[in-house]
């Protein structure tokens, strides 16, 4: 912090020393977290959406004619891993040890892309059978929300590529620090976020 | 597609173009030919003069790509001033046609143009006048009134501008390219869904206001995150201005109501590009889904307007009354519980749902409290102004035409509170005189009351008081006169959007509206010509930074500022902080250091230009352009992440300079 000097009027005060931002920290993390707030929301009306919709099969299929819980466990599996690999990669991080950051970083992109190509499988499979988003308002809300979920993990991994060469290119500056932190927050709220949709959509709709 | 057989302009659809044909543009209609021709030349004259006077580049370097909270406030502001005249011509054209076609008459509107003009005035109106004016006002005088360089996010700052313009430029499109959507401002389906609009107006309406949305929740972001992060020191919760709290509410608003709207908007355009059924009304799609959805949005949507409003009364009306704000704690926890409350009365919209009296007394009940905290900031105003020094100026004008005809509006409010009166007024004309009663009441006598007040401080020079008197008067006495009338259609049962009526009672109130319309329409004349006679007149109204004798930081500023702001940290002490400042003989230390400030970007113009084409390609289903200008997207905003070099130093040496200089006009 700096210290201040009075004027003659007394008034104006001036830091005594030059960088005169340096009290504030950077506000990217919290405005990160407020965008994960605002991403929640969407996510929160699509589960609204599916609560609503959810039971209108319109002569269609219904959960216990689509679902396999199966599939879904492991789709979860995939998943719940790449969090835990992400945070071993962050712990790396800390560490600066680049390579351990990087291997473990690699892991947690390919567990995502093997989630995104299951869940794709399960659309076209779905799609197939006659059981596509416009078969019924259930089928949409289903599609709508698991695939928003689904286009968050693409995201995360094309971030994920880009960051990764730009740690490369970089090393652990500051800016890259607060960017490996702000994708790893939010790969763990896509992981709570499909922990909603594996409960909601999938697993109370099969009791 | 379901609907194949009933829409013909899938046959002319082709890889090239995709749907947009030479049958899409309106060349036969005398009234849009003639308003292009004047777009037209207008443009040319700009163009022309821009040219001539070498301007181009200095509007590309020290405008479109500026991250200047300030600039950006001010481009927001002109943004919405061109909307507004916009806005108003579609007004103007609706009290025309309702003056005129009574008793059977057809007027001069046919009614697919009347429907889509009805529907144009209300989306400009809100989503690009109303939220361009809020939003203009809290880039350009938040972060100064917290003593701060910049927002949190400069580069986002200038993206969400762009954002916006992007939305606007694809309304604006719709008039001379296809046709604008028939079917209201909230687009209800199942009207909205491809089966009754299969036309491009619906999809101009969907892609421009998704699109236009984004640029608002980003520029909600970062708001909130300036204001809890960039104050200047010592500045606490409970130190910051008025104007700061309300735009601290407003913009908590922005990011918890618009991903509602976006989710709810994206939804309604699968139901009509891929043919989903969320909205429809065969195969288990619920239309009333998408009133609950969009009204979840869309209460918030009208504090996010009002709030900062409340913030701009209360700045001015202790300015001009010298006094602090009476109250400043009620005022502050007033705005909190209108922000808390507005999320849980949204059913009044549509109490007609038939959700039953449980429901609808719960909401109703709701609703009327909002009263209680809004009727405290009356009376923090009335006491700011008892015993004080009042001084008539333009801004006090507005603040107190606010304060009277605001409450009319709010009564005529918690009138439509009651749900057995709802039923009555439902759709009615009523509610139209109600909502204008508080939005123009609130939201542009604000604007109004804003623009007058730190038009010093953006450009070192007063607007002329005379024009700003007759603005004044013209306006508040023209919307008693094109109101009123409407209060009491609406209780003789007329509805709202009637392109003609049988009951030749009623035209003698149209015609007393529109001669209202008529009486703003001068009142916005003098305005526009005020502020051209000021800028003319400048020499003569240049005056001090601190011209109305203000009470927080943003007066420190030099009129107009400097990029920085101010030369030296503040250390706030307390609330009015300028005001202590000055008591204590105020002047800068002179003991200036180097600035850090972020540099200017030009990846946000170019995101959204890629995203303008991206809507239109999507709105005309040319999907070789869609795909394009998506990849275009991606590319430069991964890009720019690769751009680290983001900030620069202004040395203390050139500070001293700029400081010594003080204000040019």
């Amino acid at each position: 912090m700096s210290t201040t000097q009075m004027t003659q009027g007394g008034a104006a005060v001036a830091p005594a020393h030059g960088d005169d931002h340096a009290h504030h920290e950077s506000p990217t993390p919290l405005g990160f977290w407020i965008y994960l707030m605002s991403d929640c929301l969407i996510f929160g009306t699509l589960f609204a959406t599916y609560a609503v919709l959810g039971y209108n099969y319109a002569g269609g299929p219904s959960p216990k004619d689509l679902f396999e819980p199966g599939f879904v466990a492991i789709e979860t599996a995939l998943l719940l891993l790449s969090s835990v690999t992400f945070g071993m990669a962050m712990l790396r991080a800390v560490k600066s040890d680049m390579k351990g950051t990087i291997l473990w970083l690699v892991l947690s992109g390919l567990l995502a892309v093997g989630f995104v190509a299951m869940e794709l499988y399960e659309f076209r499979h779905l799609i197939h059978i006659g059981a596509g988003p416009t078969r019924s308002g259930f089928l949409s809300a289903f599609f709508l929300l698991v695939g928003t979920h689904g286009l968050h993990v693409t995201v995360g991994c094309i971030w994920l590529i880009t960051l990764m060469i730009q740690l490369g290119q970089r090393g652990f500056c500051e800016a890259n620090m607060r960017r490996l932190n702000a994708l790893s927050v939010f790969w763990h709220f896509l992981d709570l976020i499909w922990i909603g949709v594996f409960s909601f959509v999938y697993l109370v709709r099969l009791v | 597609m379901a609907n194949e057989q009933i829409n013909p302009y899938l046959d002319g659809w082709s890889p090239l173009f995709g749907r947009l044909t030479w049958d899409w543009i309106p060349y036969h209609e005398p009234i849009l030919v003639a308003t292009f021709a004047g777009v037209v030349v207008a443009g040319l004259i700009v163009v022309a003069l821009m040219t001539k006077y070498r301007l181009w580049a200095p509007l590309w370097n020290d405008w479109v790509i500026s991250i200047d909270h300030k600039k950006i406030g001010i481009m927001y502001m002109v943004l919405a001033f061109v909307m507004f005249v916009r806005g108003f011509a579609d007004a103007i054209m609706m009290r025309a046609q309702q003056a005129m076609a009574a008793g059977g008459a057809a007027g001069y509107l046919p009614p697919h143009h009347f429907d889509q003009v009805f529907t144009a005035h209300g989306v400009i109106m809100i989503f690009f006048v109303a939220m361009a004016f809020i939003t203009g006002i809290m880039n350009f005088v938040m972060p100064a009134q917290i003593g701060a360089r910049d927002v949190a996010f400069p580069f986002l700052n200038n993206f969400s501008f762009w954002m916006t313009v992007c939305g606007a430029i694809l309304v604006n499109l719709s008039l001379f390219v296809g046709e604008f959507g028939r079917v209201g401002w909230l687009a209800f389906p199942p009207l909205s869904e491809n089966q009754f609009s299969y036309g491009p107006g619906v999809d101009y309406y969907l892609w421009s206001l998704n699109l236009a949305g984004i640029g608002t929740t980003l520029s909600g972001i970062n708001m909130v995150t300036t204001i809890l992060k960039m104050r200047a020191p010592g500045m606490g919760m409970f130190q910051m201005p008025v104007f700061t709290w309300t735009a601290l509410c407003a913009n908590v608003l922005i990011v918890a109501a618009f991903p509602v709207l976006t989710a709810t908007l994206t939804m309604l355009t699968l139901d009509r590009y891929i043919g989903t059924h969320f909205f429809t009304n065969d195969l288990g799609g619920n239309a009333m889904m998408y009133i609950n959805l969009i009204w979840v949005w869309g209460h918030p949507e009208v504090y996010i307007l009002i709030l900062p409003m409340f913030g701009v009364f209360s700045e001015i009306t202790s300015t001009f009354s010298g006094k602090p704000l009476f109250g400043y704690k009620t005022m502050v926890w007033a705005t909190i519980s209108i922000m808390v409350l507005s999320f849980v009365v949204w059913l009044h919209h549509f109490f007609t749902m038939g959700s039953g009296a449980n429901v609808n007394t719960f909401f109703g009940i709701a609703t009327m409290i909002i009263a209680v905290p809004t009727g405290v900031k009356i009376f923090n105003w009335l006491f700011t102004m008892y015993k004080g020094n009042i001084r008539f100026e333009v801004p006090m004008l507005w603040t107190i035409g606010f304060i009277i005809t605001f409450t009319i509006g709010g009564m005529t409010g918690v009138m439509l509170a009651i749900p057995p009166v709802d039923f009555q007024l439902h759709n009615t004309l009523f509610l139209i005189a109600h909502f204008h009663n508080v939005i123009i009441g609130g939201v542009v006598f604000g604007t109004y009351a804003a623009v007058y007040f730190w038009w010093p401080k953006a450009f070192g020079f007063k607007l002329m008081d005379k024009w700003g008197r007759r603005s004044f008067w013209l306006w508040f006495t023209g919307f008693y006169f094109a109101f009123m009338p409407l209060y009491a259609l609406g209780l003789m049962g007329v509805t709202r959007r009637m392109n003609s009526y049988m009951d030749t009672g009623w035209q003698i109130y149209f015609i007393v509206a529109a001669f209202g319309a008529v009486l703003i329409a001068l009142g916005i004349a003098c305005t526009f010509w005020g502020m051209f006679v000021s800028i003319l007149h400048r020499k003569e109204l240049a005056c001090g930074p601190d011209p109305w004798n203000a009470r927080t930081l943003e007066w420190a500023m030099s009129s107009p500022p400097a990029p920085y702001n101010f030369p030296e940290t503040i250390h706030v002490r307390g609330l009015d902080e300028f005001w202590r400042m000055k008591q204590e003989g105020f002047k800068w230390s002179g003991h200036y250091h180097d600035i850090h400030m972020p540099k200017s970007t030009t990846a946000g113009v170019l995101i959204a230009a890629a995203a303008t084409v991206f809507g239109f390609a999507m709105i005309w289903y040319i999907w070789w352009l869609a795909i394009v200008s998506f990849v275009a997207i991606l590319a430069i905003a991964i890009g720019n992440t690769f751009n680290y070099n983001r900030d620069y130093y202004i040395p203390a040496k050139e500070v001293a300079e700029t400081e010594a200089k003080g204000a040019a006009v």
